[in-house]
């Protein structure tokens, strides 16, 4: 694999690990207006109506935790041991606690974290939200979440990072633990909306069994420090599907190192990688890797890179496979606007900045399933003011 | 409508259109015959505005305006419609969004639209992905139709169509051009022929286009210099019994 460049933290005992208690809010609409707002901006529904339930973590506090629904239950982790005896199996599981400096921060100073479970054959109709907040200057938050579905369940999950409007600087650290049973189903959403000078560091190992399906959507249109994150994912049953899409905007400052990687170790298993991303100034790395080790799996990699302005596009897929009988391919490719399109439908009476803008929303605009029309609105939203940045 | 007087056109450096003159006034169908690498789709794109066209030679007036220099999307607002004979796909641009824009702010019925050219299934489909060369030209006409310009640039308008969909194109093209006799039956001609406004200016090859639609005028564009000016069919007779060479002699 590529090195992974993570100077960009360089101090990390200048972070702050500690931040004082914030207080149980019981009805979400009663929320901090400021604070609400950064939470709409992730996808958070403050009205909770359309959701199966909430979890909303500012700094180390859980500040709210709703079931809505039947057949999911939802935890801070550190309550989730408490109830759970068994939770023991799960935690540090899928990630070894000293596989980096980060992950060495969460088992050493952990700062809560969520607990989401699907129930056995529980179809969980609406989305469960998360929101992991930094609110305090220069703080360095360490979570660990796990998600649980269980055998021919469903869940959808949108999760919100987003920090305080005023901050300049923290760091995010979050370890997360999924497994997806027999049969089960999971549609993760994570939309990010960190501050210019924040550093995020996401480490997520996620296990498929047999038949089951993770389906994982990762939205970062806003400025961000630096994010470096390669979620792994074993698809380890029979017919198991992994699928990823990345959308990913970086202005001038953000550096984004973001890949995918899926390994496919049992007969019949699907995944597929795809990710577009603009530069408008900043740094993308975009990798994917996929990994074939049985024959008949079908596994595809997609990464599609725009330079608007200047900044760089990295694209590094990698492939392998172990042995024959394996069927992989990846396709990328790193470039400006074709000017025959932008003339195109100036031809049709769009002026230029309209006619870009056309081809830059049409180009993000990737099928992403399991988002709530709501929730797409916005994106679309934060689409268009993305370029208005660009112009 | 369009007025071309002493135009000169520069590709990359290298004259393509040497001294063309031509004017389409309201109401009128002009087909531009004219061999491959004459330079008929340059001075398409030349009256378009495309980049990469440089005019280094005389001027383009439309309804009375110098439009020579005037941006692309400037000349497609003031009435100037295009139908590509290889557009760009645009990825994630669904075409039912595409021909909603190219109405800008008339309000316009899509689905009968998309119905009249038989491409309603591709309506939510990219704009032009994996479009077939006839499904590439309903596609235009879709798009022509919503914008419904005063002056339609057609290039090859048949190529690429089967048979049985020229029928329907050529229909489309008399609609596009308030040429169709099928349609307002209740009115007089005399009527719809007053009404008539919209202008054209097509591109043939083969001529083949000339079986579906009607035309006032003929002319030939040979290497860069327009030199016949006549009846379309008469031009077409000539060509296919002389070929280019005798059109070319007739002006001198």
């Amino acid at each position: 694999m590529h090195p992974v460049d993570n100077t960009h933290v360089t101090r990390l005992n200048g972070y702050e690990s500690d931040a004082r208690q914030h207080d149980y809010v019981d009805d979400l609409s009663r929320i901090d207006a400021s604070d609400a707002d950064q939470f709409l901006n992730v996808g958070v529904d403050t009205h909770e109506t359309i959701r199966a339930g909430s979890f909303i973590q500012k700094d180390r506090s859980v500040i709210h935790c709703k079931t809505c629904q039947p057949g999911v239950e939802i935890m801070g982790i550190s309550q989730a041991s408490q109830t759970h005896d068994w939770l023991k199996n799960y935690i540090w599981k899928n990630i070894e606690p000293d596989k980096d400096e980060f992950t060495m921060r969460v088992q050493e100073m952990p700062h809560e974290g969520y607990f989401i479970r699907s129930l056995p054959g529980a179809k969980v109709s609406q989305p469960v939200q998360a929101c992991l907040y930094i609110a305090k200057e220069n703080f360095s938050q360490h979570v660990h979440n796990i998600v649980i579905v269980e055998e021919d369940s469903e869940l959808h999950i949108i999760t919100g990072c987003a920090t305080a409007p005023h901050l300049v600087s923290g760091l995010h650290v979050g370890v997360s633990e999924f497994y997806v049973k027999k049969g089960g189903k999971l549609i993760f959403t994570m939309i990010h909306d960190w501050g210019e000078k924040v550093n995020v560091r996401p480490r997520t190992v996620t296990r498929v069994a047999e038949g089951g399906v993770i389906v994982s959507n990762y939205i970062s249109l806003k400025p961000v420090g630096s994010l470096q994150m390669y979620p792994t994912t074993y698809l380890e049953g029979r017919g198991a599907v992994g699928r990823y899409n990345s959308i990913l905007v970086a202005a001038a400052g953000t550096h984004m190192d973001v890949g995918s990687r899926i390994i496919l170790e049992a007969p019949e298993t699907r995944a597929e990688i795809i990710s577009r991303a603009i530069t408008t100034g900043g740094t993308i790395i975009a990798r994917g890797d996929l990994v074939g080790k049985v024959a008949g799996i079908k596994a595809h990699l997609e990464c599609k890179g725009l330079i608007l302005n200047n900044g760089l596009m990295q694209a590094i897929p990698e492939l392998s496979g172990y042995v024959p009988g394996v069927e992989m391919s990846h396709e990328a490719a790193v470039g400006k606007i074709d000017k025959r399109e932008i003339e195109y439908l100036m031809a049709r009476g769009l002026d230029e900045e309209s006619a870009v803008s056309t081809i830059v929303r049409g180009f993000l605009n990737v099928d992403i399933e399991g988002l709530p029309p709501t929730l797409k609105q916005r994106l679309d939203q934060a689409i268009a003011e993305t370029q208005k940045d660009m112009m | 409508m369009l007025l071309i007087e002493e135009l000169g056109v520069e590709v990359g450096g290298k004259p393509i259109l040497k001294n063309v003159n031509m004017h389409i006034p309201e109401g009128e169908t002009h087909v531009l015959f004219g061999p491959n690498g004459s330079g008929k789709t340059s001075l398409m794109m030349t009256l378009m505005g495309f980049s990469g066209y440089q005019v280094t030679h005389g001027k383009i007036t439309f309804k009375g305006e110098d439009i020579t220099h005037l941006p692309i999307h400037e000349r497609a607002r003031m009435g100037i419609g295009i139908s590509f004979q290889r557009p760009p796909t645009i990825h994630g641009l669904k075409t039912r969004d595409m021909v909603r824009m190219c109405s800008g702010d008339r309000p316009v019925d899509i689905e009968a639209m998309a119905a009249q050219v038989n491409f309603s299934q591709f309506l939510d489909r990219d704009v032009n992905h994996n479009f077939s060369g006839g499904e590439i030209k309903r596609s235009e006409l879709l798009q022509l139709m919503a914008q419904s310009p005063d002056l339609v640039l057609l290039d090859e308008p048949e190529s690429g169509v089967d048979l049985e969909s020229i029928v329907m194109l050529g229909d489309t093209i008399n609609t596009l051009l308030k040429r169709g006799i099928k349609r307002p039956v209740l009115r007089p001609h005399r009527e719809i022929f007053q009404d008539r406004s919209k202008s054209a200016l097509v591109i043939t090859h083969t001529g083949h286009i000339l079986d579906y639609i009607t035309s006032d005028k003929g002319q030939v564009l040979y290497n860069g210099v327009m030199c016949c000016s006549r009846n379309a069919r008469e031009i077409l007779k000539w060509i296919r019994e002389y070929g280019y060479e005798e059109c070319v002699r007739c002006t001198l």
